[in-house]
């Protein structure tokens, strides 16, 4: 079974079709970098995965079933543009909260651990509105690991995250990957991407125009993706 | 584990209210100064405040109701945490019914501070405290599930603190006038009538409404 089937999606926004006709299967243990400019449709389809918004047509399967589906959303990690993170609570509240709702079986102690990965530990009490922009990016990464996901789903990591986050990011997905856990993450950001990608899908106007194993052209000359599959 | 969630996010909302009194504090200022005023503008008599005591009252409610319900799905939007609370296996209904708790408790507070002050300086008390508890409990579920319904429905609008009110009060429109119309044989010391039969109607089919289409407001 694969861990992604997206079979002929579409998203409408009024009459303007930001997705089109997009289908794509990612095998299990798979880490599909999500490539594309500005406007492409990465941030519409990786929503669509995540179950948060529905596509106008087509389906999304992870491991077989619905997106929406409860036991779906129990086993994807999903980290976004926003922190997702509750300013008035501390970290330790803001974990422990997230925790439950994911209904692990002790939240507190699994939010502790959290925290001394992502190298907060000591400021555990803190509120998350005092905390510095590096350290609520950790947090932020802290809470989409928490729960071990199978299917991890990575909106632009390593977007404004300062060198401390990166490398916990980095060294986080580094694990997931070696425990087999599947990883699409869409990026501008193509060297780190594809330094960790075993896979590629290059998205344009909204249509998928390449998909296919990471090639060592690509790490060697960025570029190269989108002059040989793109526009330019 | 439906019970769970929604004691989780009920948890969450009110923790989160209780650190930074956002709601609290406005709804409890603008209850106070309304009956304040209201109490100097009219001096009103016995008899005219068995006559309108209770619209100043549910009015008073109603419009407090919104300073709380306006933050009920608003203070998700701050680092896009509705996206993470809908990505995660937390059933849309148990998130709602989560934050309907969440935003009763907040109102119920409300309106029970609010009662005394009323008491004192209209110099009016309610013959029985139950049933008066009894219609502030139904009426104000009433209010509580169209406003957090239509709180998830407006979050994303630009305009959504004028949004709300405007699509909120004339569905409030009926349950208003059924708490009034008890509140005031509460008042007067008569029966209830047929007010709380409606209100528990009312709730009922609302809160079934809201949970069925609950989904379809917050994913689309």
């Amino acid at each position: 079974m694969n861990a992604l089937e997206i079979s002929d999606v579409w998203k409408y926004y009024g009459d303007f079709p930001a997705l089109r006709a997009v289908g794509l299967n990612i095998e299990p243990g798979s880490t599909l970098a999500l490539l594309g400019r500005n406007g492409a449709g990465k941030t519409t389809l990786l929503r669509i995965i995540a179950g948060l918004s529905r596509p106008s047509r087509g389906t999304v399967k992870i491991q077989g079933a619905d997106a929406r589906e409860q036991s779906t959303r129990q086993r994807i990690g999903v980290l976004g543009h926003g922190i997702a993170l509750y300013d008035e609570l501390s970290a330790i509240e803001n974990l422990t909260l997230f925790g439950r709702l994911y209904g692990l079986p002790d939240p507190r102690k699994r939010a502790d651990e959290m925290l001394e990965r992502v190298g907060l530990a000591r400021v555990r009490d803190g509120l998350a509105r005092e905390f510095s922009r590096g350290m609520r990016q950790r947090l932020a990464v802290g809470r989409a690991f928490l729960h071990d996901p199978e299917v991890l789903l990575l909106d632009e990591p390593f977007t404004a995250l300062d060198d401390r986050a990166i490398a916990v990011l980095q060294s986080m997905i580094q694990s997931m990957r070696d425990r087999g856990r599947t990883i699409i993450m869409s990026t501008h950001q193509l060297r780190e991407a594809l330094e960790l990608a075993s896979h590629v899908a290059l998205l344009q106007r909204g249509q998928i125009v390449h998909t296919g194993e990471r090639m060592q052209e690509m790490l060697d000359d960025t570029g190269w993706l989108y002059r040989t599959y793109g526009d330019n | 584990m439906f019970f769970r969630q929604v004691w989780t996010i009920m948890a969450k909302d009110l923790h989160s209210e209780l650190r930074t009194k956002e709601a609290w504090n406005a709804s409890i200022a603008f209850s106070v100064v309304i009956l304040l005023l209201f109490a100097f503008a009219f001096d009103p008599s016995s008899d005219q405040i068995r006559e309108f005591g209770s619209g100043l009252l549910w009015m008073t409610y109603a419009f407090a109701g919104a300073l709380v319900l306006n933050r009920s799905f608003a203070r998700e939007l701050q680092n896009d945490c509705l996206d993470a609370l809908i990505a995660s296996p937390v059933s849309s209904p148990a998130l709602f019914v989560g934050k309907a708790l969440a935003n009763f408790a907040m109102l119920f507070a409300v309106e029970l501070f609010s009662l005394p002050v009323f008491g004192l300086f209209y110099n009016t008390w309610p013959p029985r405290f139950a049933p008066l508890l009894l219609v502030m409990v139904l009426g104000t579920w009433a209010l509580t599930i169209i406003g957090t319904l239509f709180s998830a429905l407006t979050v994303n609008l630009r305009l959504r603190e004028l949004m709300l009110p405007t699509l909120v009060y004339p569905m409030m429109i009926p349950v208003l006038i059924a708490a009034m119309t008890v509140t005031t044989n509460i008042l007067a010391g008569t029966a209830m009538g047929f007010g709380v039969r409606f209100l528990v109607a009312f709730d009922i089919i609302f809160t079934t409404l809201a949970v069925v289409f609950v989904d379809t407001v917050l994913v689309g």
